[in-house]
């Protein structure tokens, strides 16, 4: 008796409440055999996340670590060891937080390690313009990381979060350096402690 | 039955769904018993009990809808109350989801509300596959996008890629900033889902962190500063929360400093509220229109009475009024409501050979594939510390990592060969094993043609 409504190409569909009569009695049915539905779902975030990834092409300065298992790739860490530059020989670890609609928003960064640099500041907050201002979905994690690499081997006095470090660099880049050794191996820059990290 | 009051009730209803007429959908046939039908079986969920879902409810209550449920995760503000009508002031407080479900039964005789005071990731799959039809009245791209992957996981497609009706669960979306907003009917599988038009949303507006900690120019750089950079300097790991309003009031002092410092006005409470929380002011009339398309959609998908809107309504009274409709297509290869490539496999086909098989079939041809399924890495060709926490499973059978389901949908990633160029893709299978049941229960194919 009950006929099946076929969807047009227009973009419409039948009469739906027939079938929602059909599923009322499929329920009762599935209620009944106990069914079971798969409980996780996937986001198209995550698998965005799960290509970029995959594709990950790092410089052999880096490396990365998913402290929660293969099964959380939207919280990862990522350690830089740049090979030329003012930071030479220093290892630095950055926090990634993938949100759920990733590629729409840029993933959140932090550095973990505390270090004397003028576009990241003493809480570990990166002023990287394709995190914020700049971001575009087209962008992808490896973009990032390489962002983060060239912090290092070219760090900017335009863009300052820690303007000391920034008018050092800017006035007397010999002493920017110096500053930048002596807080890689432990030790005071003015008022503030740096702990070793080569 | 047939007193006069329930027919002076129902006369608008019943001259939809008593009379035919030109616009009607396919298949619609007037009669007495539509009504009856839309009364005993449709049943909706309502998910936000804000300004949209206020209205939302009203309007589907009111429209013979009669089993309803509502689901949000917010207690009632002061500042809710010039628009969201359901609310008054010695609600404040309490769940929205709980008052607003109460008040429409109080109000509308007949309709049965049932409440959710929780957030929508704490319910089920279960939960959200017992309703016909789910309306969304949301304010974030991020509830949206999971309500869509939520419902278009129930889709299924035939063996020649066409979507089962039966399998499909309708989503009316609508959304409001001021002046303006949006109504949208999603039918997955046949119009574009909302991860098909992800593209549609503008990106936030974000300053760079240089900008609000050097040189700010705006009250809004004031505040972004006090919020992003300040309270991380003064709070060691404490978090911020948005919903605190010590938080804000703190965020909001800092702001007012910072001002003062550089000569900026315009820093008062509500704006930084509006700034931390990404607020532009809401307005009833718009969420009244938009609700009320979206409920007149949800009559239409369940009685057939008209064709559906095809597919996307914005609406604009900033300077006057536009108002138009967009058939928005869908991505054919969309991740979430595309039908992907189907493979048949033996309950016994390992990993490895299942990757194997993926570089020679015609329609995939991707020699090095990562492979997930809900959320779980089974294998992944890179970065090398990943590959060896996946290496094991590759000679497990691909049913056993399935959690010995009979059939579902794994994502795969890598380089494919497209039209004799090498790129990198991401593409969703529907693998269906032969042979295999879901423990006892039906096939849905056997289901859906008995």
């Amino acid at each position: 008796m009950l006929k099946m409504s076929q969807y047009l190409n227009d973009g419409t569909v039948g009469i739906m409440i027939k079938l929602f009569k059909v599923k009322e009695k499929q329920r009762e049915i599935a209620e009944n055999a106990n069914g079971k539905a798969p409980v996780k779902k996937q986001s198209a975030g995550e698998l965005r996340l799960h290509k970029d990834i995959c594709e990950l092409n790092l410089p052999k300065t880096t490396t990365i670590n998913f402290p929660n298992g293969k099964d959380d790739l939207m919280n990862f860490e990522v350690t830089i060891r740049p090979d030329e530059g003012y930071y030479l020989g220093g290892t630095f670890v950055f926090t990634f937080h993938v949100p759920t609609i990733y590629p729409h928003e840029a993933p959140k960064v932090k550095c973990k390690t505390k270090l004397y640099h003028p576009n990241i500041d003493l809480e570990g907050n990166v002023c990287l313009n394709i995190l914020r201002e700049d971001w575009k979905p087209v962008l992808n994690i490896n973009t990032v990381i390489y962002g983060l690499h060239h912090l290092f081997t070219q760090p900017n006095h335009e863009d300052p979060l820690n303007s000391d470090a920034a008018a050092v660099l800017r006035d007397n880049p010999k002493m920017f350096e110096a500053n930048v050794r002596r807080a890689m191996a432990g030790g005071y820059v003015g008022q503030t402690y740096f702990s070793r990290c080569v | 039955m047939a007193d006069t009051a329930t027919n002076g009730r129902w006369r608008d209803l019943d001259k939809l769904l008593l009379r035919p007429g030109n616009l009607v959908g396919p298949n619609f046939e007037p009669s007495p018993e539509l009504r009856d039908d839309l009364q005993t079986y449709a049943r909706v969920l309502v998910v936000g009990a804000g300004g949209l879902g206020c209205e939302l409810l009203k309007d589907l209550a009111l429209s013979g809808f009669r089993n309803l449920e509502v689901i949000d995760m917010d207690r009632i503000e002061v500042s809710n109350l010039n628009r969201q009508f359901l609310f008054r002031l010695q609600d404040v407080g309490k769940p929205k989801a709980e008052v607003a479900a109460q008040r429409v039964m109080e109000r509308v005789s007949g309709v049965n509300i049932v409440p959710h005071f929780c957030r929508i990731e704490d319910k089920d799959l279960e939960f959200y596959s017992d309703f016909n039809i789910i309306a969304l009245g949301l304010d974030s791209i991020e509830a949206r996008s999971y309500i869509n992957a939520v419902a278009c996981s129930f889709l299924e497609y035939d063996s020649d890629d066409n979507p089962m009706e039966e399998t499909m669960k309708p989503m009316v979306d609508g959304g409001t900033e001021g002046f303006k907003g949006h109504a949208r009917v999603i039918l997955p599988g046949v119009t574009p889902c909302f991860e098909c038009t992800i593209w549609l949303f503008p990106p936030q507006v974000k300053f760079p962190l240089c900008t609000l900690a050097e040189t700010p120019r705006t009250a809004a750089h004031c505040i972004e500063y006090a919020h992003l950079i300040k309270w991380g300097e003064v709070h060691v790991g404490k978090s911020f929360d948005e919903d605190d309003p010590e938080h804000m009031q703190w965020v909001y002092s800092e702001a007012v400093k910072r001002a003062e410092l550089f000569g900026i006005l315009g820093v008062t409470y509500s704006f930084t509220q509006g700034v931390v929380k990404n607020i532009i002011p809401a307005i009833a009339s718009t969420n009244a229109l938009i609700s009320a398309a979206c409920a007149l959609e949800a009559l239409k998908i369940a009685t057939g009475c008209s064709k559906t809107m095809s597919n996307y309504l914005t609406y604009n009274g900033l300077e006057g009024l536009h108002t138009k409709v967009t058939e928005f297509v869908r991505d054919k290869d969309c991740l979430v409501c595309g039908p992907g490539v189907l493979i048949e496999l033996d309950t016994s086909t390992t990993l490895q050979k299942f990757i194997d098989l993926l570089g020679e079939h015609p329609k995939v041809r991707m020699p090095k594939a990562s492979v997930a399924h809900r959320g779980e890495n089974l294998y992944m060709q890179a970065p090398p510390i990943l590959e060896e926490m996946t290496r094991s499973n590759l000679q497990v059978s691909l049913y056993n990592l399935m959690g010995k389901l009979a059939r579902d949908v794994v994502h795969v990633t890598g380089a494919a060969a497209v039209n004799g160029k090498t790129a990198s893709s991401l593409r969703k299978l529907r693998i269906v094993f032969r042979g295999a049941t879901n423990d006892g229960v039906a096939d849905m194919d056997t289901a859906g043609g008995a």
